[in-house]
């Protein structure tokens, strides 16, 4: 999903934090809170790993909130009518605000705001491969809230109970305004499909793109995927990436068949004995290869990223000037 | 004070009139006033508030989560501070 990087090696993105003590009574405190279902909160006793999981996860998932605001960014001045323009920047707002919403929540794990967008910048820190791929026609507006924010949101349900409270508490914030970003989607592609052939045959293009892609998104197969069983025992992870990728696929099925698309799989289709739909062999060496860096996108992507940092350092400098005047001013008036 | 990050505000919400400001998250802001604007465009797209608070966090004093026992303990004994701890008979129950 958004933070499927964590299944490649561990990278020194880690920033310095409060050290943890290792000791075996705080730990049996915590694993019974943990067996419990009980929340763990920021002030709380954790183990070292548990914290710098939650730190790598997190801001992962932040730094791709974030990053997916270019793809979609980059359509908001030609969007077709004035109506959809709104729509689409509420959206991207949205985005933004998710972003922050969970920053914050890594921040409360001891990390600062400076040192994870510092790790994202200098691309030591990963973000969902899915914001890699270019978004060529409006059509890809609507397939990316319908397929990549329906996938967002099949694997963020489960994170809303997840173990840690501040990473919890940010994604049920995120789960509710989340469901207009698939729906308006949606909507879009089928106002699109009521158009012309030609626009039609771009929905249908933009489905072929996009659908290999969005399930690759709940990350590697369970027996391949190294930080799963240790997450699960922590309460962090609920539901396994197999069977969240196969709930996905059956609902978005149906979904197509109203819309009028098909998908680009022909091994799809339904299995009675199993009660779901099977589908095709995915193609590993494309994901790994974006996650990686080398997709369409990973380069301009970063670029855009940084240098929306850079243009904005003067303002943010300048803020924390005309601060720092005043709080002189105030403690000499004082 | 040197400063290099723009310090973290704590933002608390009130729904609606005659309910509580409530904790909804963080922000970071230079000063008080755009503490207030970010809290707004953060944390009240959809009409969730009608005022807001935006307190500074390094002025927030919290308990010590190690002193969770001597704190709240104390009141775990003490059910007769309860309504319910009272039976009284049904006709008058309600009460």
């Amino acid at each position: 999903m958004y933070t499927q990087a964590l299944d490649i090696p561990q990278q020194n993105t880690e920033a310095k934090g409060p050290r943890t003590i290792e000791n075996p009574a705080y730990q049996a405190e915590f694993d019974a809170k943990i067996d419990a279902g009980g929340y763990i909160e920021a002030k709380d006793w954790m183990p070292e790993s548990y914290r710098k999981t939650l730190v790598r996860q997190i801001s992962q998932h932040a730094h791709s909130e974030i990053v997916g605001m270019l793809p979609e960014g980059n359509w908001i001045t030609r969007a077709p009518t004035l109506k959809r323009k709104a729509i689409l920047l509420a959206k991207v707002q949205d985005e933004g605000g998710h972003g922050l919403y969970l920053y914050a929540a890594a921040e409360t794990l001891g990390v600062s705001r400076d040192e994870l967008l510092d790790a994202l910048h200098s691309g030591r820190a990963k973000y969902s491969s899915i914001f890699n791929y270019p978004t060529l026609t409006w059509a890809d507006i609507g397939v990316v809230g319908w397929l990549v924010d329906g996938a967002a949101i099949m694997n963020q349900i489960p994170l809303c109970k997840c173990s840690y409270g501040p990473y919890a508490r940010a994604m049920v914030r995120i789960c509710k305004e989340e469901s207009f970003h698939q729906r308006q989607g949606y909507d879009l592609l089928l106002t699109m499909m009521k158009g012309t052939q030609e626009q039609r045959d771009m929905v249908q293009d933009a489905v072929n793109r996009w659908w290999w892609p969005s399930i690759m998104m709940f990350g590697p197969h369970d027996k391949d995927s190294t930080h799963s069983a240790q997450s699960a025992r922590w309460g962090i992870k609920r539901i396994s990436n197999d069977d969240l990728r196969q709930k996905f696929v059956d609902a978005t099925v149906e979904q197509a068949k109203v819309l009028g698309v098909t998908m680009p799989d022909p091994e799809l289709k339904w299995n009675e004995a199993r009660g779901h739909y099977d589908f095709g062999a995915i193609d590993w060496d494309e994901f790994w290869n974006v996650v990686n860096g080398h997709g369409q996108g990973n380069v301009d992507r970063l670029a855009a990223r940084v240098k929306a940092w850079d243009d904005g350092a003067w303002v943010r400098e300048a803020a924390l000037e005309y601060a720092r005047k005043h709080d002189a001013r105030d403690s000499q008036a004082a | 004070m040197e400063r290099k990050e723009w310090p973290l505000w704590e933002v608390f919400v009130r729904s609606r009139n005659g309910l509580d400001h409530k904790h909804c998250g963080s922000v970071h802001a230079p000063d008080a006033k755009l503490a207030l604007q970010v809290a707004r465009d953060v944390y009240t797209r959809r009409q969730e508030g009608v005022s807001l608070w935006v307190v500074q966090a390094d002025h927030i004093v919290a308990s010590d989560p190690d002193a969770k026992p001597e704190l709240f303990d104390p009141a775990e004994d003490k059910i007769y501070r309860h309504p319910t701890f009272y039976q009284l008979p049904d006709e008058v129950n309600h009460m």
